[in-house]
């Protein structure tokens, strides 16, 4: 049991930081610290991605030694016998697959969702950016960025604009 | 009138299409940036999005080419699937794809008085770049066969989106939270979609599609399965506004610029129900759907909450776009009743209803956004009189709201008709007063809209006859004369949901 456990640290880990990052962008007052929240939530999602890609005694995923040779000579091979650069790129790509199969020396961690995970970096720049910039802007209105005071601010005036509303209501019936 | 449109168009292009349907906007929208004046960012935006517009029916027509739906697969920078990313369309995606590219092209011509009015001059270019942008990840979503691809496209909308909301803020500064709720609501949203999508990942070792859903058949009993289903249906419920995650929506619906309101309650909504039934169906598959039972036990309580409690809030909303925002939600419920049924009837109601709604919400919020525009205010003391002061536009906003309720002849009643058919096939009699319930709350909450815009004096006696300016008046029209049109003879789009629909079952679940 204690051995299934500590087996998937790196899970435990992911699901902690996942619920911490949840737990403050819902319960924390202040808006930047929800979007720190947002930001931990986001990066557990990073670190759960790369810990799918890892595989025992990999290496980072770049060709070297034995690999890197074979995939030199291939390269060669073909260009030399390729009449144009479209065949040459065709048959790049079949030594590649061939690759996936059979010829392998060294283990590689699969790249694909260190890869995806560079695009979900970026959108998660993007998105902390504007709200960020959001936030800015309430601190302009409102002078201040604690969600509860806003929500305050924003009762009394809807208090207010009810108020007038039905003040207006009655002068319309008349 | 689509083949003729599809013939003026080259051999070149038409092959090209689901490229550049997205690639067009996506190209326009940083020149639109760095235009001088808004006025041509505003005309670049209409010429991107009508090119889009002549593409998505392009489309429709070389799937309709086939009968039965033909499926086209264009391997994005000539990468083949297996290694690269696939854009696949079928009847769903050309529905979708119409549906948004045409309610874009209109939301971009009725924009720019709305727009000149509520957005400063020095940020009008800004604006419809963010525009444009939010376009594109719309019509990505529709358009990507790739999982992981599809959560790029759902953020870059997204992004684009909370930008959009928040610049209500010169009208009305509450905007500001209402963006960043949004953000952080929607932010968590697309993360659990990209959680449930790594599982997949993890269980199967693909992210495109189709690949998806023939490897997901051998691995039905894992755990990483589940969890990847939960999260998708979670992530993707909440960019819907499926029913208790739609927290987020009265808000930003209620107060960022009125052009905004009409595009995202036509469009936004509408793109994350077709992701969601692209997963519920394609990808997961029918059978796996209902035997985790999710279907029935999550999907149709939560549609007939929406329905029920959404329709109370709007009955007890004195701001008229808070109203039409909490009926969105309560909309949004008949279609995941329709969904949650599992029938080919049945989807296909849930996707006819989709697209009518859009009409609805599209005419319905335009004709509001002419309102703000002349009069300011639309609490429903504001709307008081305005039958009389501006009677073409509130004969439109008339008509989506009679549309809305379901009364016969609209396009309205022709979706929940064929809602009502489906759910009695399927013996769901209670379902069926569910429905009829809530569209009696719907009389009631349009109806104090209508009596008061039709039947009050107006509270402030000076208002003239001032009506909304014709570049508003055109869309307008053409939205609620496609209710009216649908509602008299709904085959075309019937046809598209039903096609999209056994697209669904045939295709989908081997």
């Amino acid at each position: 049991m204690l051995e299934f456990i500590l087996e998937r640290g790196n899970y435990w880990a992911i699901i902690a930081l996942m619920m911490i990052g949840l737990y403050i962008a819902f319960a924390a007052t202040n808006l930047i610290k929800r979007l720190i929240g947002l930001g931990l939530f986001q990066t557990s999602i990073i670190l759960f991605y790369t810990s799918l890609a890892r595989i025992d005694g990999g290496t980072a995923p770049i060709l070297f030694g034995n690999d890197y040779k074979k995939d030199k000579g291939h390269g060669d091979d073909y260009a030399a016998g390729a009449d144009h650069a479209g065949d040459a790129a065709d048959a790049a790509y079949g030594a590649a697959k061939a690759y996936g199969e059979a010829s392998i020396e060294n283990v590689y961690s699969n790249p694909l969702p260190h890869v995806l995970m560079l695009t979900a970096i970026v959108v998660g720049v993007a998105t902390l950016a504007v709200g960020l910039a959001i936030i800015v802007r309430i601190r302009e209105a409102y002078g201040t960025v604690e969600a509860d005071e806003i929500r305050a601010m924003d009762l009394e005036v809807a208090i207010a604009e009810a108020a007038a509303d039905t003040e207006r209501g009655k002068a319309g019936t008349v | 009138m689509i083949e003729f449109i599809s013939s003026l168009v080259p051999e070149d292009l038409a092959a090209h299409a689901p490229a550049l349907l997205i690639a067009i906007p996506m190209l326009m929208a940083p020149i639109a940036a760095f235009m001088p004046s808004g006025r041509i960012a505003w005309i670049l935006s209409i010429l991107a999005t009508g090119f889009s517009l002549v593409m998505a029916i392009v489309l429709l027509s070389q799937v309709q080419s086939i009968e039965g739906g033909a499926v086209i697969s264009y391997a994005m920078g000539g990468w083949q699937p297996d290694a690269g990313i696939e854009f696949r369309i079928d009847a769903l995606n050309s529905m979708v794809l119409l549906l948004v590219s045409a309610i874009g092209f209109l939301a971009a011509i009725f924009s720019w008085p709305t727009v000149q009015a509520e957005i400063r001059d020095a940020k009008t270019a800004m604006f419809y770049a963010a525009y444009l942008v939010c376009f594109t990840g719309l019509t990505g979503v529709a358009s990507t066969g790739d999982a992981f691809n599809l959560f790029v496209f759902l953020e870059i909308s997204s992004i684009a989106t909370y930008v959009l909301v928040a610049l209500g803020a010169t009208r009305d500064r509450r905007a500001l939270p209402a963006a960043s709720n949004y953000l952080l609501m929607g932010t968590i949203g697309a993360s659990f979609f990209v959680v449930g999508v790594g599982f997949l990942y993890a269980a199967t070792g693909t992210l495109n599609m189709a690949e998806l859903a023939v490897r997901l058949q051998g691995v039905q009993d894992s755990k990483a399965v589940f969890a990847g289903y939960a999260f998708i249906l979670v992530g993707l419920g909440i960019k819907a506004a499926m029913f208790p995650l739609h927290q987020w929506l009265p808000n930003a619906y209620a107060y960022s610029p009125s052009f905004v309101t009409m595009f995202l309650a036509a469009t936004a909504t509408k793109v994350a129900i077709y992701a969601l039934v692209r997963f519920l169906f394609t990808v997961f598959g029918l059978e796996f759907s209902f035997e985790g039972s999710t279907l029935i036990w999550i999907l149709m309580p939560m549609g007939i909450a929406a329905m029920i409690a959404c329709s109370f809030q709007a009955v007890f909303q004195t701001d008229v776009r808070r109203t039409l925002a909490y009926s969105s939600v309560a909309q949004v419920g008949y279609m995941l009743l329709g969904i949650s049924i599992g029938t080919a009837a049945g989807v296909s109601a849930g996707l006819f209803h989709l697209v009518n709604h859009a009409l609805i919400k599209g005419a319905l919020f335009m004709a509001l956004a002419g309102v703000v525009l002349t009069y300011k205010g639309t609490s429903l003391q504001d709307m008081r009189g305005l039958g009389r002061s501006s009677p073409w536009t509130m004969t439109a906003f008339a008509i989506g709201a009679v549309s809305l309720i379901g009364i016969p002849l609209t396009a309205g009643f022709q979706s929940k008709f064929a809602l009502v058919n489906a759910l009695f096939e399927h013996d769901w009699w209670w379902a069926v007063a569910v429905v009829m319930f809530s569209s009696l709350l719907a009389v009631v909450y349009m109806g104090r809209i209508l009596e008061a815009v039709f039947f009050r004096a107006p509270t402030n006696p000076n208002k003239r006859h001032k009506e909304a300016p014709l570049i508003i008046l055109i869309p307008l029209w053409i939205l609620a004369l496609a209710n009216i049109w649908v509602g008299v003879q709904g085959g075309f789009v019937a046809g598209l949901a039903e096609d999209a629909a056994a697209s669904l079952f045939i295709g989908g679940a081997p």
